[in-house]
């Protein structure tokens, strides 16, 4: 019934044409791809300003998208979408797509995001890649992904939305190999790449089937045409834009890669693997909420690869003593919130977002952070080789645990507003996910605390050589931006703001029916955390963290080493039985294909050379075989009549 | 019985009269000038000819008027009809003229003569030849006679009925026998070649006209549109009308070089001077296949049940025997010509695709329009492909034997690279106009049911392809193996004059710009409408 009365409130998209200010929505995809082109085409002779420039560009596209942000604030509820039409992109039959940007206010604040966050990680790069004989060639790289990124966000349509897709990924696999003299990093950057091809699969189906269903690719088609589709067609859409999103946003089948994309450059880590490109499968999920709300069955199954997600990342940021593996788990683990926010329906879509924001901040706070801690260890990333690093690194510390305090989801800091509200949802919906939830906030304050008390408090277990130090200004300037963010974020939520923000393009919030007052529910989380926090206090700060990690651990923890088998799943699943479809299929293509071709080339030389004989060069013959054929064509056209 | 006299449309047959006049002052020319000016005057004439014929030809294409289902008129007491498929065609014809024109006034190849045998009277190998190749002879009458032959092929596709439709068979036919046996170089092959292609062109010339004979026996008139009316009303006497569709199909299925009646085409495409290859695989194929859509579709379009089958049948010989017997063959032109006997078959596939117009979509292709789009796309191809065959040369003239054609993309990458294109666009490479006149007759054949011969087509294509690249191979990845004397005997690119290069660069760029921006011709070939009765 509740499900009914929201599908009648499911807001279409319907944006007013682009002029004044949003007239400039192509620049803000423009100057990065630009700078992407002169650092990717200059070579050599963009080596001494190349980073400059590649940093100005994003900071550019802020800008803009501050000034268009503004703007739109300005204009009343109905008029919050503006669509530009750049120009007519693909027109074949009755395929017609166009390169048109929408607006709106979901796209507004991933703008921000994107080019806020994106701007600060460029100036730390600066700094972090000082010594990088390629500093340009990483710049342009990441000018790259962020032209593709906004791309991903600003398409009007699944195509367009594709190609940024496709780009980001691109990029991705760019940088995660970017130091492709190490083969782990080579192997690595392979590795996403494929992975995310099973989950590419899954969105090109899902654009085949909404032109199959809507002939159209356009959001505006889509959401205007939905509501007369059935609803089994519906769910399969939402199934392959899920397989989609899995990919992306490393949740759970398709998660692997996630972690072995840590061996890119650290500001990589920060922008793409933690604040935008991996949360582009929440957005999508947002974005086509015109079709999840007509799939119950697809919410569903969002909702437990949500649930999956949040454990199983959890439970590997606890094992892992690789300070970057350890945040990735958590990076999967939280975009598991975001999912379950978004797969809630209505009643999630504004705190998904919300918490995808927040997250982006206070996480990329804390990669930043582990490369500032890296920077100072010699590229150390074994968090077994650090400890009591406060007093080296001060600030570093300072903004880290801001980000920390902002993540476990203390108040008032950013995470604390937006993960207890996706909580709340949750248990609304159902006790055992809300449970589920509640569950991974403790494992979360466990495994962050663990990470906090090794890297920073407790012993020094400094390897020799290493002499810890603060990072320069241009480092940690973003790192300081960031920790404002990450404690300020929340304030997002004042008035619920975000709530009415993206009411046109998610429609009303629903409120669900909660088991419990609202502060009962905050007091519950809050005691898990702190449970959490001090488990990890005993196990950490009271006893000695040994240097090498203890191999005479139980299973539990030998799997949480192991990524819970993650890769042996896949290994098992989907490598193996692929290499044996492979191996059959070469068997065949030598046997059956080349057999085919190679026996019917020589059939058709046989035949030839056989009917060439035929040609005597005798004109007798020939007229005779006119004859024959005059006898033939007879008998036929009086065999038809018979 | 008064005599009435006869009423001649002259404005909208202008440019048929344009074409024999230029022919009969060639005569002229040929009985008075001076043998120096002939050479002159005689390819002025020509030039003009084609170029005033081209512009008549458009500028009654621009005024048709609404006829029916089509637009256009029948004219000289119902024995021409000049409607939207004939202006279509004669402009087609013209410009493969034009092209024929500067082939045949080429000189630069053969060193200041025409690639015309100095005296065509005399035995190969006696006194007299020699002496008509010292003193420079050449034989002017060539431009007179395709003049006539270009006339008789405008004449062909429009013809109102089948007495003229004879007429123009025998016209355009006989030059051609003449012209074939004109080489220079390898007279014997020629002479040959001519008297074959006449010999059998006489033969289904006969069954033709027992056509005639048999189909005026059943409908009691020549003119088309009376037996249309005969086989629509469907009178007793099916069979007199069944044997005379069979003995016209012979006829213009000679001309076309459909299987089982192509046996010609190697010999007389091998033995013909390349310049006259050129123009007649081109030329006569539009020509006849203008006539064979008008007789099928507008004679006996009602019976089409009838004759399909037939059409099925000899579609799908003469796809396959035409690339199978490509692919074993040592010498370019006769290579060339099998693969035009395929394009035959392809050709046949796109008339298959006839409908009635109810069941056709709304600017959905036509089989007309298919054809008609394929013709252009596979006459620039080939007249371009023979243009670069006649640049190719060894001391003995034209080298078409395979063997020498070995490496020439290291050579003449230039050459070699333009010829590759205009294979490209015969085996229906995307991007070449090929591809689209394959996908445009593919489609509507198989939009009418004739799937088993899109599946023969398609089969076909894929051998065709075997050929070509096996050609495109030779030229660019093969090393010529070293000869006796320990230098590999190879042929090597002369240049030509721009008459040449001209014809071969707009061969090469119409094939191209049709590959890519087909609309503008598709929809030109659209705007034609339907055969006027």
């Amino acid at each position: 019934m509740f499900l009914m009365e929201a599908a009648t409130e499911i807001p279409v998209v319907d944006p007013g044409s682009a002029d004044g200010i949003f007239s400039l929505v192509w620049l803000v995809i423009a100057l990065p791809l630009a700078g992407a082109a002169v650092l990717l085409l200059g070579g050599r002779f963009t080596d001494r300003w190349g980073h400059l420039l590649g940093t100005a560009m994003p900071i550019g596209s802020f800008v803009i998208s501050v000034l268009m942000f503004l703007q739109l604030m300005d204009r009343g509820e109905e008029e919050r979408q503006v669509v530009q039409e750049l120009y007519d992109w693909i027109n074949v039959g009755s395929l017609d797509v166009g390169m048109d940007f929408l607006y709106d206010p979901l796209s507004a604040l991933f703008l921000l995001l994107i080019t806020g966050v994106g701007s600060l990680i460029h100036i730390y790069s600066i700094g972090y890649m000082s010594h990088d004989p390629r500093r340009r060639r990483f710049f342009g790289y990441l000018n790259l992904f962020v032209a593709a990124m906004l791309m991903l966000v600003l398409s009007e349509n699944y195509l367009g939305l594709f190609l940024g897709w496709e780009g980001v990924g691109l990029a991705s696999y760019l940088l995660i190999g970017f130091w492709q003299h190490k083969p782990s990093a080579a192997a690595a950057a392979k590795k996403a790449f494929v992975i995310n091809r099973v989950g590419d699969m899954g969105m090109a189906a899902a654009i085949f089937l909404a032109f199959t269903l809507f002939h159209s690719t356009s959001f505006r088609e889509i959401s205007a045409q939905a509501g007369g589709a059935s609803e089994g067609y519906m769910t399969a859409f939402g199934l392959l834009l899920l397989v989609g999103a899995c990919g992306k946003s490393a949740q759970f089948p398709l998660q692997a890669w996630l972690l072995d994309a840590m061996e890119g450059p650290t500001p990589v880590s920060a922008l793409i693997h933690a604040a935008t490109m991996v949360t582009a499968g929440v957005y999508l999920i947002v974005r086509s909420n015109f079709v999840f709300e007509r799939a119950p069955d697809a919410q569903t199954v969002v909702i437990v690869v949500a649930v999956i997600s949040i454990l199983w990342g959890a439970v590997i940021g606890c094992a892992k003593d690789d300070i970057k593996k350890a945040l990735a788990g958590s990076t999967m683990s939280q975009i598991g919130y975001m999912m379950l926010g978004a797969g809630l329906g209505t009643a999630g879509y504004a705190f998904a977002i919300f918490h995808l924001l927040t997250h982006g901040f206070f996480k990329a706070n804390m990669f930043l952070g582990a490369g500032s801690v890296m920077h100072g260890m010699d590229d150390d990333v074994d968090m077994r080789h650090y400890g009591l690093l406060r007093k080296a690194m001060p600030i570093t510390f300072g903004t880290f645990l801001v980000g920390y305090l902002a993540i476990i989801g203390i108040p008032p800091f950013a995470g604390f507003w937006s993960k207890d509200k996706i909580i709340e949802v949750a248990l609304g919906h159902s006790l055992l996910v809300g449970a589920c939830a509640l569950v991974g906030a403790g494992v979360t304050a466990f495994y962050m605390t663990r990470l906090l008390l090794m890297t920073f408090f407790s012993q020094k277990r400094w390897q020799k050589d290493v002499h810890p130090h603060e990072s320069p200004a241009v480092m940690t300037f973003p790192l300081i931006a960031l920790a404002v963010l990450s404690a300020a974020g929340g304030i997002l939520l004042l008035g619920n703001w975000i709530l009415h923000w993206l009411e046109p393009v998610v429609g009303p919030e629903a409120h669900p029916e909660l088991p419990l007052p609202i502060w009962a529910i905050t007091a519950t989380t809050l005691v898990i955390v702190v449970i959490g926090v001090a488990v990890a206090v005993v196990l950490y700060q009271r006893r000695e963290v040994p240097a090498v990690a203890p191999t005479d651990v139980s299973f539990a923890t030998r799997a949480a080493r192991n990524e819970l088998y993650g890769n042996e799943i896949n290994e098992g699943l989907v490598v193996g039985p692929g290499r044996r479809l492979v191996a059959g299929l070469f068997v065949f293509d030598r046997s059956g294909a080349d057999g085919t071709f190679m026996g019917g080339g020589a059939a058709v030389k046989g035949i030839g050379t056989v009917l060439r004989r035929v040609q005597t060069g005798y004109v007798r013959s020939y007229a005779l075989s006119i004859l024959g054929g005059v006898v033939v064509v007879a008998l036929a056209m009086l065999a038809v009549n018979l | 019985m008064d005599y009435v006299s006869p009423v001649i449309e002259y404005a909208e047959l202008s440019p048929l009269f344009v074409v024999f006049g230029a022919a009969v002052i060639g005569v002229l020319i040929e009985a008075f000038a001076p043998r120096p000016l002939r050479h002159v005057l005689q390819t002025s004439v020509a030039a003009v000819g084609v170029v005033g014929a081209g512009v008549a030809t458009v500028l009654v294409g621009l005024d048709l008027a609404e006829s029916g289902a089509g637009r256009g008129l029948v004219g000289a007491e119902g024995s021409v009809v000049v409607d939207g498929p004939t202006v279509y065609l004669w402009g087609l014809v013209l410009v493969f003229s034009a092209a024929g024109v500067a082939l045949f006034s080429e000189r630069k190849l053969e060193a200041g003569v025409p690639v015309f045998a100095g005296a065509a009277a005399t035995l190969p190998g006696s006194e007299g030849e020699r002496e008509a190749s010292t003193r420079g002879l050449a034989h002017t009458e060539v431009y007179p006679l395709l003049m006539f032959a270009v006339g008789g092929m405008m004449l062909f596709p429009a013809s109102g009925d089948l007495l003229t439709m004879f007429i123009a068979l025998e016209v355009l036919s006989l030059p051609l026998y003449l012209l074939c046996g004109l080489a220079r170089r390898r007279r014997l092959l020629s002479q040959e070649a001519a008297l074959k292609y006449f010999l059998l062109g006489a033969f289904s010339s006969g069954f033709f006209l027992y056509g005639v004979a048999l189909v005026y026996g059943y409908a009691g008139s020549m003119d088309l549109d009376v037996i249309h009316d005969a086989v629509s009303n469907g009178s007793d006497d099916r069979a007199l009308l069944l044997l005379g569709i069979a003995m016209l199909a012979v006829g213009l299925l000679f001309k076309v070089g459909a299987v089982p009646f192509q046996a010609w085409t190697p010999d007389v495409y091998q033995g013909a001077p390349t310049a006259v290859t050129a123009f007649m695989s081109a030329a006569t194929k539009v020509a006849a296949f203008g006539a064979l859509l008008r007789l099928f579709y507008v004679a006996f379009g009602a019976d089409r049940w009838n004759w399909q089958p037939m059409m099925w049948a000899i579609a799908i010989l003469t796809m396959l025997v035409g690339s199978v017997l490509a692919c074993v063959q040592s010498d370019i032109k006769r290579m060339l010509a099998y693969s035009s006997v395929a394009h035959t078959g392809f050709l046949l596939t796109g008339m298959l695709g006839v409908q009635s117009p109810s069941a056709l979509a709304d600017g959905e292709v036509t089989s007309l329009q298919a054809v008609l789009f394929y013709l252009t796309t596979y006459g620039f191809a080939t007249v371009g492909a023979f243009a670069v065959v006649s640049t190719v040369r060894d001391a003995n003239g034209e080298a078409s034997a395979f063997a020498r054609w070995v490496g020439l993309g290291k050579r003449s990458p230039l050459t070699a690279l333009v010829f590759s294109f205009f294979l490209f666009s015969m085996a229906g490479i995307p991007l070449t106009s090929g591809f689209v006149g394959k996908w445009a007759v593919f489609t509507v054949a198989g939009a009418s049911g004739a799937w088993p011969v899109v599946a023969v087509a398609i089969a076909s294509s894929i051998i065709a392809v075997y050929f070509y690249v096996r050609y495109i191979r030779l030229m660019f990845f093969t090393d010529p193996e070293p000869g006796r004397d320990g230098v590999p005997e190879v042929a090597s690119v002369t240049v030509p004059s721009p008459l040449t290069s001209v014809t071969i660069a707009v061969c090469a760029i119409a094939t191209l710009v049709l590959g890519i921006v087909p609309g503008p011709v598709l929809d030109l070939a659209m705007q034609v409408g339907d055969f006027v009765r």
